[in-house]
């Protein structure tokens, strides 16, 4: 399992001026991992996820995702990806069906696909009778549920999700995570930047960036054993502390 | 091309679920129209005029009289020294002044045909041409019944001089900058702010990450409402015609072409405007301040161009609302083709591939 790596970073620089926001970092992300990119805010999280999206061109490095070069095939990777912002990116003000049906199409799925599709999502998370509710009306837990499931419609090789679970109650986050896991079974791989420090120890690996550099990464339980720590929050606080940046 | 289908049927479905931009976008010029054309041509009562009476004589004073009795007029003095006239006009109560000349009663019957003078305050122009139209109607019932009834060998001649505005612009003035007012407004204001709540919901992260073209989107966003302004210009100009008797002299086919124009001329520019903001307020503010203070004052139908300071003239000639108004009254009103008005047209087709490149570009800027 280890060996099929579907992002490679190297030497992954982004300079907005003589300001480096993200400094020279490497690193590799295998087939079906949950991979957590933690960091305190203005850490550079934002900036590196926005280059592997293809949304941001790097100042210098290379970088590889699903094997596609970042610099010359940015819609080739924009194809095999997923995406989930932190602010929640449906429409409100379209049913929930035809969210399925507007992002599907917009990633070229064929009518017969979206209604499988949507038959399927609705089915597993049980929004059958609001099906046709405008997803304004449904709670933040499921819109977040929603969102992660449009988000992984068109079957990518990866899904970034940008702390996905902002104001969500502990167990519509535990059962967010359940469906994070179910799209790791099924080979996704699953790069999810938190600032839960329980949510680090659900991903099989985590990489700490601080002041626009990665400080560490391996196993939650690696990591734990290295620092001489409890928790991972514990972690996260030697890290952080260390940061000479000004968080925003 | 699927993308852009499903992308055109979403905005669609927002702009027929939102209740605010369903009124704003057919509302708004519905009031327009209705508040420009009718507030502006009531009847007119009891308006204070002068008769100034070189004549003093029995035709000369039976006008007088059959005015003084009309409930439209008031007869403020009557006066026998044409300086007085400016002057009382400055005053600014006074409308309007009838001048009988010398002789007015022997020429009426020795030479058949007599003038009187009739000299409106046309700053306000829909009361100056209102009250001129009672005037030649009590002067032309006065001759008839001296003629008798018979085919009218003596002509009294009204000579009509419109002070201050002898243009005379009016209601038929208004239509074509209402026209030009609620296209830009409505499409600036909708493709603007209907961009930056993407931006501002977040969902045009997610487009961009999407493998949507940018341009797809920028042309997905604007095809609803290009279509959307045809039809409001549709219901704009029915209601002119109908409503507000506006002549539609020249060819209706220019007329949306260059329409079409203008709309796309609103499109980039709403689309500009979305590249430099980031919430819905500021690209409303900023659109209405860039659109609908600069078109209500400097495209020419509330003030006339030709009395302003030059430096503001200069201004003008950058809005597109001030050629598109060129064009609509030379095309509705005088009925001109494509030979009077190309180049008018030009100047706006340039505005428009100048502003619909500035935009792309940026926007392809901000991707990066």
């Amino acid at each position: 399992m280890r060996t099929d790596i579907v992002i490679k970073a190297e030497s992954l620089t982004k300079k907005f001026g003589a300001f480096t926001a993200v400094d020279n970092i490497s690193f590799e992300v295998y087939k079906g991992e949950i991979f957590g990119f933690l960091g305190a805010n203005g850490a550079g999280k934002t900036t590196a996820m926005r280059m592997l999206c293809g949304l941001s061109i790097p100042s210098s490095g290379e970088a590889n995702i699903a094997r596609f070069d970042v610099y010359k095939e940015t819609e080739k990777i924009k194809s095999s990806i997923g995406y989930m912002s932190q602010k929640f990116s449906l429409y409100e003000d379209l049913t929930i069906v035809e969210n399925i049906n507007f992002f599907g199409g917009i990633y070229g799925l064929s009518d017969a696909e979206l209604k499988e599709q949507s038959n399927i999502l609705i089915e597993r998370l049980g929004l059958k009778i609001n099906a046709n509710k405008l997803v304004g009306e449904l709670p933040l837990g499921w819109k977040q549920k929603l969102a992660f499931s449009v988000a992984i419609i068109h079957k990518p090789s990866i899904v970034f999700l940008d702390e996905p679970t902002g104001g969500v109650d502990p167990i519509t986050r535990r059962q967010f995570w359940d469906l994070i896991y179910e799209a790791a079974e099924n080979g996704i791989t699953v790069f999810v930047t938190t600032h839960y420090m329980d949510e680090a120890e659900y991903c099989n690996r985590v990489s700490m960036m601080v002041d626009g550099k990665i400080a560490a990464l391996d196993s939650p339980s690696n990591l734990k054993r290295e620092y001489n720590a409890e928790t991972m929050d514990e972690v996260f606080y030697i890290l952080a502390r260390q940061a000479k940046r000004q968080s925003d | 091309m699927k993308q852009l289908i499903v992308f055109i049927k979403k905005e669609f479905k927002h702009v027929f679920r939102d209740n605010k931009t369903l009124l704003m976008l057919f509302g708004l010029p519905i009031a327009q129209i209705v508040l420009f054309g009718f507030a502006l041509t009531n009847e007119i009562k009891n308006s204070k005029i002068i008769i100034c009476d070189y004549a003093q004589d029995v035709s000369s004073l039976q006008i007088t009289e059959r005015i003084s009795k009309s409930k439209n007029f008031e007869i403020k003095k009557t006066i026998i020294d044409k300086g007085q006239i400016e002057e009382s006009f400055k005053e600014g109560d006074v409308k309007l002044v009838v001048v009988f000349p010398v002789n007015f009663h022997n020429d009426l019957y020795h030479k058949n045909k007599a003038q009187v003078q009739v000299i409106a305050d046309a700053s306000d122009p829909n009361t100056a041409s209102t009250l001129t139209a009672y005037i030649n109607f009590i002067v032309g019932s006065y001759q008839q019944e001296i003629n008798n009834g018979t085919d009218g060998a003596i002509k009294i001649i009204p000579e009509i001089r419109m002070l201050y505005n002898p243009e005379l612009k009016g209601a038929t003035n208004f239509v074509p900058g209402v026209m030009a007012l609620v296209l830009l407004l409505v499409c600036v204001l909708m493709t603007s702010v209907s961009i930056v709540k993407e931006k501002e919901k977040g969902t045009m992260e997610v487009l961009l990450v999407s493998p949507m073209n940018p341009f797809t989107v920028i042309i997905a966003k604007a095809i609803p409402y290009f279509f959307l302004s045809l039809i409001n210009l549709t219901v704009i100009l029915l209601m002119s015609i109908y409503l507000l008797d506006m002549p539609m002299n020249g060819s209706l086919i220019l007329l949306y072409f260059v329409s079409s124009i203008l709309i796309l001329c609103a499109l980039s520019l709403g689309l500009l405007i979305s590249n430099v903001t980031e919430t819905q307020q500021a690209a409303m503010l900023i659109s209405l301040m860039a659109m609908l203070l600069p078109t209500v004052m400097l495209s020419g139908f509330m003030f006339p161009l030709e009395n302003m300071p030059l430096p503001l003239q200069v201004v003008s000639n950058i809005l597109p609302s001030k050629w598109y108004y060129i064009i609509v009254k030379s095309i509705m009103i005088k009925g001109l083709g494509l030979m009077s008005i190309w180049k008018e047209t030009l100047i706006l087709t340039f505005m428009t591939i100048g502003l619909l490149f500035i935009s792309f570009r940026k926007f392809n800027i901000r991707l990066q």
